[in-house]
């Protein structure tokens, strides 16, 4: 089975301009435009997929097309999983887009405010967070010791328990 | 021996029911499982005496994955025979201790015996394994159950700083021993501790690899300069100070030192770390045991000496100190567990372990006092007590095996320390028990209450033994000496308790004189170790190492995670075009030549395609850019049909009907135009890195498809299609059969971003209920009944101006002419938003469009379509419902939860992969079928039909729940937020 591998030009030109306008608009800040991006630049790897199986050929269906002369059902299987996906994922970012504009009245991407907090307090050498447990105390270990206690019911003065006491 | 194990993990499991059931009388029932292992190493006792000496120890060995050395193998020589006593005894009397310790009303006992119970089968499996590997889980098994329990009272903060010192200190020196193991194993090419002490490899590699095993055992037995964490983990309830940090826990070091000593004492490295940290640490605990106040600090850092000893003595590596050292083993856990529980009845019985506030306590308390005197005997060293055996037998075998300055120095340290465990065991016992001389002040003073009989039992048992074993040092000797002699130098040791007057004699009476005057003078060199307070103490320095990583930590994340998502797409993109692009120019050879195009029409396709795409960039409205979309995806999916693939022509025009309306159902609470930013001159980067993108990957797309230099993995696709898979129609073979496993793990993608966008939208609840046309409200607001009806005036009600609840309210009982209705939920539609024509419309095509789903689920085997078309399609048929009719009517459509649908599908799908690994097949393997059926004729029937229903049921699902979520839930809560019932927007 001989398949013609040489590329196609209009399939690359399309595969180009769709990963081109996707990717620009991906960058972009609104999450509905990041998503109009995702899916463009998705059709087109989408397509780079059949342009890497071969050339163009019948429908892969037994009895319809002699087997030589089908196109490649490979990555068109691949493909077919990666529409339904798009479409999950799609639906994803769009809840997404739908609860960040009930809470900002926007669908923007913002920076991540708390990277950008841990950046500021990393470049001023203060902690990035409280952590009682792990500050510096003077306290000795005498008066640590002291303020632990272990849950018993014995020797609690007033709180001594008569009927466990069998001595 | 894996019975011991499996019945602590049973014991521990069943522990919280048993609490629960039994309250803390449940701890008796619990110390049956250490007490097992004591039992059943009391009955191997002749077997590993014997085996030890003639090396036919009782093994077993269970292979678990060969190719990596991983093996449950167990051994039971006599170091393993006398930890498992240690670890078994102890455990269950520390049990018997807490079922009476604890306060009947105290939280998390449950939690706690289940922990002190697993925490002793992982040291039965740490004592008695023969496999490094299996050593290293067990060993941070310890260290697990040892935070757990150190952390028991989680709430106090004394309690979470002390847990978390002690894991991160232990589980570094564990992850640097499991280097240190990995290394031994290789150069050994064993991973068995038996055989690499037999047969010890040699080499610079192997020094290093002892080394850092060691460093190891230094973190678990807390040596200087990683003690520190052991007093902090006092903060742990009393009983697992007793079990954990004086017999159990800290002597897996000690263990694996011992373990390993015979094969590799002699090598440099280890004599300069087991002698200086060992020695060191002696000295350095019992000093700073001299200034502590509270009970169980005085015992923590005697603790600290006691294990430095130890060390020094498994470590030094000639017999007669092995089997002192083997003896100090067995008479320390025996006496400081005694010492802490008798501690903790104190606690118990006062309130307090400040030796300060305590005075009289041991005439209010007897049989306590008798036991701790009988512990602290032992503890000092004096005669007839194991502690005096074992401390005579280090003292001979040091001042005979070491020679030379190095002896006399050992010689040295060994007195000096133990001249400070005199000072501090008699400091304790007078903390604990003496009357002051001074009396308390009355706000420091205790009342005494008097324990449970229970509660000083297991004390003076362990203290009764440390007496009784001492009297039969012959019997002790003959217990030990076998492995004591597998080391590989000096001469045999004895246990004994009267030697005759030798200068070992000379030497303990000297200790006890000058343990008695630094007693006496205890106020004295209080003040003058307070006096010499260094700033250089282990655990400041532990702090401001964890802060100093903080910091790093923080400049790291700094560094990288700038926080924006331009400049993170834009760095991968980067990476792709530098890498991938870098790759297609530098290694691979370009077409030759080039087809212009496969079919004429592709050219008209690809045109509308891509100026679909550009005017999408330039669109400002958000519902241009989606129509744009979606003109530019029914394109794609005319070139797909072009190049020869239907099923993706098919599955493409369904996907992006769904999707247009999905984002239309969001659009409509979204504003109508994108926000307007500035013309920044970021706009020109991303430009730039969307043209080196597109570029990088039309070179792809030029290079790749000439890049092949196999036949495609395809090209048998068709006969095997045909043949195992019972279908004509390749690709949906591929999908179902040939790569299922692919598909199920998409459908389970499917299942994760529904229930992430039902997540997303109903706030409070995973789904919401479902809407039926019965159930709506009759004076409820009518849906989309938002805007102003413009044409109102001319409709037949009237309602116009009227509030919306004027509406005639829906529902079977108030619509006498119900079978005039198109559609059922419709009168539940604002009049003004219903459409007659849309009604029938919908009406006339739901049922074909079912039907053709049904179709195409059936014949997608053999022609275009399957499951992912069919659920499609149906999905498209629910749209119109919902579309022409509301939420409600989407009710009416389809009745169920998507979460059936969703797991019901991925159930049934994975279900046909566990038929075909029935039918004695691979997993998602078909079975053809041919059936005759009368009436019906032939049928053609393979399994993997089930498997595309379960497909057909998930996308399904998926759709029906982002209509029920982006447009049901969404249309109530747009309701709910214009107010009540009737209030026009």
């Amino acid at each position: 089975m001989t398949v013609d591998m040489r590329p196609s030009i209009v399939l690359v030109v399309v595969i180009a301009a769709l990963v081109t306008v996707g990717v620009y608009l991906m960058l972009e800040r609104s999450l509905s435009r990041v998503l109009v991006g995702l899916i463009l630049a998705g059709n087109g790897a989408n397509l780079l997929f059949l342009v890497a199986g071969g050339a163009a050929g019948g429908a892969p269906i037994v009895g319809t097309t002699p087997i030589g002369r089908m196109s490649d059902p490979l990555p068109q299987a691949m493909v077919l999983t990666a529409i339904v996906i798009t479409l999950g994922l799609t639906a994803f970012l769009l809840a997404m887009a739908y609860r960040s504009w009930q809470l900002n009245q926007h669908d923007e991407v913002q920076d991540d405010l708390e990277d950008r907090r841990v950046a500021r307090r990393a470049a001023a050498d203060q902690p990035s967070f409280t952590d009682a447990d792990t500050e510096d105390s003077d306290a000795n270990l005498d008066d640590e010791a002291a303020a632990v206690h272990d849950e018993t019911d014995e020797g609690r003065p007033g709180s001594g328990r008569a009927d466990e006491v069998t001595r | 021996m894996l019975l011991l194990l499996v019945g602590h993990l049973a014991m521990a499991l069943a522990a919280p029911a048993l609490v629960g059931w039994l309250g803390r009388r449940a701890f008796l029932v619990l110390a049956l499982a250490p007490a097992s292992a004591v039992v059943w190493a009391l009955t191997q006792t002749a077997a590993v005496l014997h085996g030890t000496t003639f090396g036919a120890v009782p093994t077993q060995v269970i292979e678990w994955v060969p190719a990596l050395h991983l093996e449950l193998a167990f051994r039971l020589d006599t170091l393993s025979w006398l930890m498992l006593l240690v670890v078994g005894g102890v455990g269950a009397l520390v049990l018997v201790y807490s079922s009476a310790y604890f306060s009947a009303s105290a939280i998390g006992l449950g939690r706690f015996g289940a922990t002190l119970v697993a925490f002793a089968g992982s040291m039965v499996g740490l004592v008695t394994t023969d496999n490094t590997l299996m050593l290293y889980v067990f060993w941070e098994l310890t260290t697990v159950f040892s935070y757990l329990l150190i952390g028991h009272y989680a709430d106090r903060k004394a309690s979470r700083r002390g847990a978390m010192q002690a894991i991160v200190v232990t589980t570094a020196g564990g992850l640097t021993m499991l280097v240190g193991m990995i290394l031994l194993g290789r150069a050994a090419g064993t991973f068995r501790l038996s055989e690499l002490v037999a047969h010890p490899p040699s080499g610079p590699a192997v020094t290093v690899a002892v080394v850092l095993v060691l460093v190891g055992a230094v973190s678990k037995s807390a040596l200087v300069p990683l003690h520190f964490w052991l007093p902090a983990a006092m903060a742990a309830p009393t009983p697992v100070s007793a079990y954990l940090h004086a017999a159990a826990m800290v002597k897996a070091g000690i263990y694996l030192i011992a373990r390993l000593a015979p094969g590799y004492s002699t090598l440099a490295p280890w004599q300069v770390v087991v002698l200086t940290l060992g020695g060191g640490t002696f000295l350095l605990g019992g000093y700073r045991a001299l200034r502590q106040h509270d009970l169980k600090l005085i015992l923590a850092f005697g603790t600290v000496s006691q294990l430095g000893l130890l060390v020094l003595l498994v470590g030094l590596g000639t017999r007669a100190a092995a089997l002192a050292g083997l003896a100090m083993l067995g008479a320390h856990a025996m006496f400081k567990a005694a010492l802490f529980l008798v501690v903790g009845v104190v606690d118990a019985a006062t309130g307090t372990r400040d030796l300060r506030r305590l005075s009289g306590v041991g005439r209010a308390l007897p049989v306590t006092a008798l036991a701790g005197v009988l512990a602290a005997a032992s503890m000092i060293g004096l005669p007839p007590f194991a502690g005096y055996v074992a401390k005579e037998a280090a003292l001979e075998a040091v001042a005979h095996d070491a020679s030379g300055w190095r002896g006399d120095l050992l010689l040295v340290v060994v007195a000096a320390g133990s001249a400070l465990t005199v000072a501090y065991g008699l400091r304790l016992l007078w903390g604990a028990f003496g009357t002051k001389r001074h009396p308390i002040p009355a706000g420091l003073a205790v009342e005494i209450t008097r324990p449970s009989l229970l509660l000083v039992w297991p004390a003076l048992t362990l203290a009764v033994l440390g007496l009784a074993v001492a009297l039969v040092p012959g019997f002790g000797s003959d217990l030990l000496a076998p492995y004591a002699n597998t080391y590989p130098g000096g001469a045999v040791g004895h246990l004994t308790v009267w030697a005759g007057v030798t200068p070992t004699l000379a030497i303990t009476v000297a200790v006890l004189a000058v343990g008695l005057v630094l007693f006496a003078l205890r106020e004295r060199v209080e003040r003058w170790q307070a006096d010499r307070h260094v700033s250089l103490e282990a655990d400041r320095v532990y702090r401001r190492m964890m802060r100093r990583l903080d910091d790093v930590a923080a400049d790291v994340t700094a560094f990288t995670q700038r926080g924006s998502l331009p400049l993170y797409l834009g760095l991968i993109l980067a990476v792709f075009v530098v890498a991938a692009g870098g790759a297609a120019i530098v290694g691979t050879s370009w077409p030759t030549s080039v087809r212009a195009w496969d079919r004429p029409a592709q050219v008209v396709f690809g045109a509308v395609t891509v100026a679909a795409a550009i005017l999408t960039v330039r669109a400002r409205r958000r519902l241009k850019a989606v129509i744009l979309l979606g003109i530019s995806g029914y394109g794609v999916a005319a070139l797909y049909l072009l190049h020869g693939a239907p099923d993706l022509a098919l599955t493409q025009v369904l996907a992006e009907t769904v999707t247009l309306v999905v984002f239309v159902l969001v659009l409509r609470r979204l504003p109508p135009y994108f926000s307007d930013r500035p013309l920044a001159a970021s706009r020109w980067v991303r430009l730039a890195v969307g043209l080196a993108s597109g570029l990088t990957v039309a070179g792809l797309a030029l290079v790749i498809p000439g890049a092949r230099v196999r036949p495609p993995v395809s090209a048998g696709f068709a006969a095997e299609a045909v043949a195992y898979g019972g279908g004509t129609n390749i690709v949906n073979v591929t999908l179902v059969d040939i790569r299922a496993w692919d598909t199920l793990g998409e459908i389970s993608v499917l299942l994760v971003a529904a229930t992430g966008v039902a997540s997303l939208v109903f706030l409070r609840r995973r789904t919401g209920a479902i809407f039926r046309a019965d159930e709506a409200t009759p004076h409820g607001r009518p849906v989309w009944g938002g805007l102003p009806d413009p044409a109102g005036a001319l409709r037949r009600h009237g309602t116009a101006d009227a509030p919306a609840s004027a509406v005639p309210p829906p529902g079977p009982t108030s619509r006498p002419l119900r079978s005039a209705v198109w559609l059922r939920a419709v009168p539940t539609l604002a009049p003004h938003r219903r459409s007659v024509i849309f009604e029938v419309v919908t009406r006339l095509l739901f049922h074909t469009m079912i039907l053709y789903s049904v179709y195409l689920l059936v014949s997608g085997h053999n022609a275009p379509g399957g499951g992912f078309a069919a659920g499609l399609v149906t999905a498209i048929a629910l749209v119109l419902r919902y579309l022409a009719g509301g939420r409600y009517e989407l009710g009416e459509a389809a009745p169920v939860q998507p979460r059936l649908l969703l797991g019901g599908g991925l159930v049934l799908a994975a279900g046909v992969g566990i038929v075909g690994l029935l039918a004695g097949g691979a997993p998602l393997q078909s079975e053809i079928l041919d059936l005759h059926v009368p009436v019906v004729g032939a049928i053609h029937l393979v399994t993997s039909v089930f498997f595309d229903i379960g497909v057909y049921l998930v996308v399904v699902g998926l759709v029906l729940d982002v209509l029920r979520s982006l447009g049901a839930e969404v249309d109530r809560q747009a309701e709910a937020e214009a107010g009540p019932a009737g209030v026009a927007r």
